[in-house]
This record gives structure tokens, C-alpha cells and sequence, in this order.
């Protein structure tokens, strides 16, 4: 995945704004930055449904507007929030998804990774929010794609929770897939990258290993964030 | 042991339109508004205006109550299966993120389009089904033969084809609450002021020019001259037409996909 000058913009503000990053395949990349720093709107430059206004992006070789119907079926996204029926029950939508894709996953088995069993039937709008959560993680994988991406996948989960997700992205990592998330959860992105970019007003601000963003081990993830993105202090007047 | 192991593909196109069809069609019989306005609602009109006797004091034409209220009821059926509740079922869809999830998949934007015509399709074979059924329970006694047949056939999809239009439109411009307010509020303008259950002739004659183009007044008329006169209403199927193609213009332009 290759992103070159990327510029988004939303009327007069630009939201990404000459923003660059690669990604290698296999590996897991996460992208962290302040609210409104504008990681959403690259990925989403990623999955086809920001035109970019100047820049280059290129998922897996393909242009994610121009070869948008030739892309969509090698990537999986997981959506911040929502993206179901709200009367559509929690089994069916996975499903229905699946039908979408030539080789997806076995049903049984994800609903069983992702603990979806004791809610299969439930419709989505009465679903707990990290029962959401790991519907919609499982929706974003279950095509067997080359590049998922995946926003904020642990929010709202129990710690237990937390750690069978982050196991499921090691795995997902270890048999090819390319992971990219966008997390503020800075244990999660220690934990799990292979490279880290943060990401501060529409541009690329620090990217590295974690073991070298935390120069081996002697300051902490969050530490580094922090200071990287501190706002400028006030001048008194 | 699972493999995740990248196997990505897209599944062939019918496959993806008929499962989108399928899932839109189950959500929608689970959906108690979506039946009333679907069945319900026309049903009750039907019964009302052949069962009891008050056809006959409505200006629903010169014929028989009957014959004159299973076109125009019809009408009314293509109208909330193709615009109200596809427009509703599309807005909530974007408030709920469907329309971007689906968006980030290989459904494609032509798979998704046709997964909700077939959807809307089916409802109105449903539709149809119960009341023509009820209509010749009730004495409806419809011009037979193939142009009368035909003409049916091309209003109800040339009809679908420009109340969809609308309705995507409208989903696609408009919030979910906006959507489901105009929607509903349209649906009985048009029922009321459309030309839908009352002839575009029985109109104050300064209100007749505008009513006639308007697509209810094609779409009513145009099953009415079918079923009564037996002949193919080629003029309200090119209106239809036209206003499908406008429509479906303006759809393509403003429609938003997350």
C-alpha cells in the first residue's frame, strides 16, 4: 500500500494534507494521531470512499476509486460503528457477507474465534457494543482478504476481550493478511505492530518500529505519543 | 485448525444480487411499517372501495367501482413498495452504515442497485398476486387478452422504474428522519393530489395540466386504460420513462455511498 502526498479536503480545510506512507505486505501497520488528525480519512482514501484532491494512493497496486469494483474484493474493512441492519440478526449478516466472497471462511468456526455464538440470533440494534465490535471484525475478515483494515477493533471490549482480538490479528499477520489499524489504544499498537506512523494534522509526523519509536524499550509507546503531539503551549499575554 | 491464509474473490454477480435481494426482502416482512404500507394499507383501500359500497359515491372513474379500483389500487401498491419503502429502507440504511459497509465489499454499487430492485420486485408479484386475487374475489371483471396483460406488466416496471428513481434520490439527498417524513408525507400527497385513486379529468380544470405530468397520474391512468380498455398506454410509458431517466440522472449525481 502506497500513499503519496495525499491531500483530502472538506470544503476549505484539508484534512489529510500532503500526507505519505507505505505499507509492506504481511505485516501490521497501525496509524495513531489525535482526533481530527485525519487517520479515518486516509484509510478511508485507502477503501475508495475519499477522492483524494492531489496525491497518489495505491492499495495492492489498484487505484481504490478508478479500480474500486476490482479492489473491494481483496481488502476487508471494519467500520468505526454500525454498518448493519439494525433488524438483521448477528449470524445472518456474517452470512450474508460471506455470500458476497468466493472462498470465505468457514461460519462456524469465526463465529466460535469471535465468540458470536451465544448472540447469533440476536438482531443488531440489541447486540451489546463489544458484541458489535467482534461482528464487525469478523465482517472485515471474513472474505479472506489481503489487506484488512481495521479501526479502532478493540473499543469497548473487556480486557479478555482485548486479548483474543489482539491473538486473532497476530494470527491473521502470521498466515499473510496485512493488517492496518488505526488505534488510540497505545499498548495495543506497541503490542502488535510491526510499524508504527503517528499521524498529526494531516501529515506524517514520526514513523519507525515500535522498538525504535521507544529507542529499545526506554520510554513507553504512550510517552513518545505524547510528546509527539503535544499542542503548542498558550504564550502569556 | 482455521487458516486465514489471503483467498480473497468476489462471488459471481447473480449470486451477490440474489443474496442482497434476499436479505432486503427477509428485513422487510420482518418490518410491521413496511407491510402496512406494502399490503395493508392497499388491501384496506380495496376493500373499502369494492366491499362496501363506497366506490360507488368516489370519483374513481366512469366504469364499475371495482373495475375502476383495482388499477388505481395497483397503482398505490407500486407506489409504497417502489418509492416509500424503498426510500425509507434506503435512508436508514445510510444512517446505519449498511450503504458504506456494503460500499467497502465486492457487492459493487450495480449489484447493490440490482439486489434492491429485485427486492422491490418481488414485494410487488406479492403485491399483485393479493389484489388482483381479492380484486376478482370482489367481482372484478378486467379486459382480458394479451395488450391488457402487457400493459400491466410494462406499467408496473416502467412505474417501479421512476418511483425508485425517486425514492433513491431522496434517500440519497435527505437524512434518515428527513427521508422517512417526506417519503411517507408524498405518498399521500400524491394518493390525495396525484391523480393516484381519482382521474386526472375529475381535477379543478386549472390543476389538470399540472397533474396530468406527473408520474402517479401516468402510472394510474396508464393501469387503468389497460385493465379497463384492454390496450398498451404507450404515452404513460414513455412519461414513466421519462421521469425514470431524469430521475435516475439526478440519482447517479448526488447519491452517496458512505
Amino acid at each position: 500500500m502506497e500513499i503519496d502526498n495525499l491531500v483530502v479536503r472538506y470544503g476549505d480545510k484539508a484534512a489529510v494534507d500532503g500526507l505519505s506512507l507505505t505499507v509492506t505486505v504481511g505485516t501490521v501497520t497501525s496509524v495513531l494521531g489525535p482526533n481530527g488528525a485525519g487517520k479515518t480519512t486516509t484509510v478511508e482514501s485507502c477503501e475508495g470512499f475519499r477522492r483524494p484532491e492531489s496525491g497518489r494512493v495505491r492499495v495492492l497496486g489498484l487505484d481504490p476509486i478508478a479500480d474500486h469494483d476490482e479492489l473491494m474484493p481483496r481488502i476487508g474493512v471494519m467500520l468505526q460503528e454500525g454498518g448493519a441492519w439494525s433488524g438483521v440478526r448477528a449470524v445472518e449478516m456474517l452470512r450474508y457477507v460471506a455470500t458476497l466472497h468466493s472462498h470465505p471462511l468457514e461460519i462456524p468456526a469465526l463465529v466460535e474465534r469471535l465468540d458470536l455464538g451465544s448472540c447469533g440470533r440476536t438482531p443488531y440494534r440489541r447486540l451489546s457494543g463489544g458484541q458489535k465490535q467482534r461482528l464487525s471484525f469478523a465482517l472485515a475478515i471474513v472474505g479472506r482478504p489481503e489487506v484488512a483494515f481495521l479501526d479502532e477493533p478493540t473499543t469497548g471490549l473487556d480486557p479478555h476481550g482485548r486479548r483474543e482480538i489482539w491473538q486473532l490479528i497476530r494470527d491473521l499477520r502470521d498466515d499473510g493478511v496485512t493488517v492496518v489499524l488505526t488505534t488510540h489504544a497505545m499498548d495495543e499498537a506497541e503490542q502488535l505492530s510491526d510499524q508504527v506512523h503517528v499521524v498529526s494534522a494531516g501529515k506524517v509526523i514520526a514513523s519507525g518500529t515500535p522498538d525504535a519509536l521507544t529507542e529499545h524499550g526506554a520510554k513507553s509507546l504512550e510517552d513518545v505519543y505524547l510528546a509527539l503531539t503535544a499542542p503548542p503551549k498558550r504564550e502569556r499575554s | 485448525m482455521t487458516t486465514y491464509a489471503p483467498q480473497p474473490g468476489s462471488a459471481p454477480w447473480p449470486r451477490k444480487v440474489l443474496a442482497h435481494s434476499r436479505m432486503e426482502f427477509r428485513l422487510l416482512i420482518r418490518n410491521g411499517e413496511q407491510l402496512l404500507l406494502a399490503l395493508v394499507i392497499p388491501l384496506g383501500i380495496l376493500l373499502l372501495l369494492g366491499g362496501t359500497g363506497l366506490g360507488d359515491r368516489l370519483p374513481l372513474g366512469d366504469g364499475r367501482a371495482i373495475d375502476d379500483a383495482v388499477p388505481r389500487v395497483l397503482a398505490l401498491a407500486v407506489l409504497s413498495s417502489s418509492f416509500t419503502s424503498l426510500a425509507i429502507a434506503t435512508g436508514f440504511e445510510r444512517r446505519y452504515g449498511v450503504i458504506k459497509r456494503l460500499g467497502a465489499s465486492p457487492l459493487s454499487r450495480t449489484g447493490l442497485l440490482a439486489g434492491k430492485i429485485g427486492a422491490v420486485l418481488v414485494v410487488q408479484v406479492i403485491q399483485l398476486a393479493v389484489l388482483i386475487g381479492t380484486g376478482f374475489a370482489l367481482g372484478w371483471d378486467p379486459a382480458g387478452g394479451f395488450d391488457a396483460v402487457f400493459g400491466v406488466i410494462l406499467m408496473v416496471l416502467c412505474g417501479t422504474a421512476a418511483f425508485a428513481s425517486l425514492g433513491l434520490l431522496m434517500a440519497g439527498v435527505l437524512r434518515a428522519e428527513a427521508t422517512l417524513a417526506a417519503a411517507n408525507l408524498l405518498y399521500l400527497l400524491l394518493l390525495v393530489g396525484g391523480a393516484v385513486m381519482t382521474p386526472v379529468d375529475e381535477y379543478p380544470a386549472g390543476m389538470q395540466g399540472v397533474v396530468r405530468l406527473l408520474p402517479s397520474a401516468a402510472l394510474a391512468n396508464g393501469l387503468a386504460n389497460s385493465t379497463i380498455e384492454g390496450v398498451i398506454p404507450w404515452a404513460a410509458a414513455l412519461s414513466l420513462a421519462l421521469w425514470a431517466g431524469v430521475l435516475g440522472y439526478l440519482v447517479s449525481r448526488t447519491f452517496r455511498w458512505d
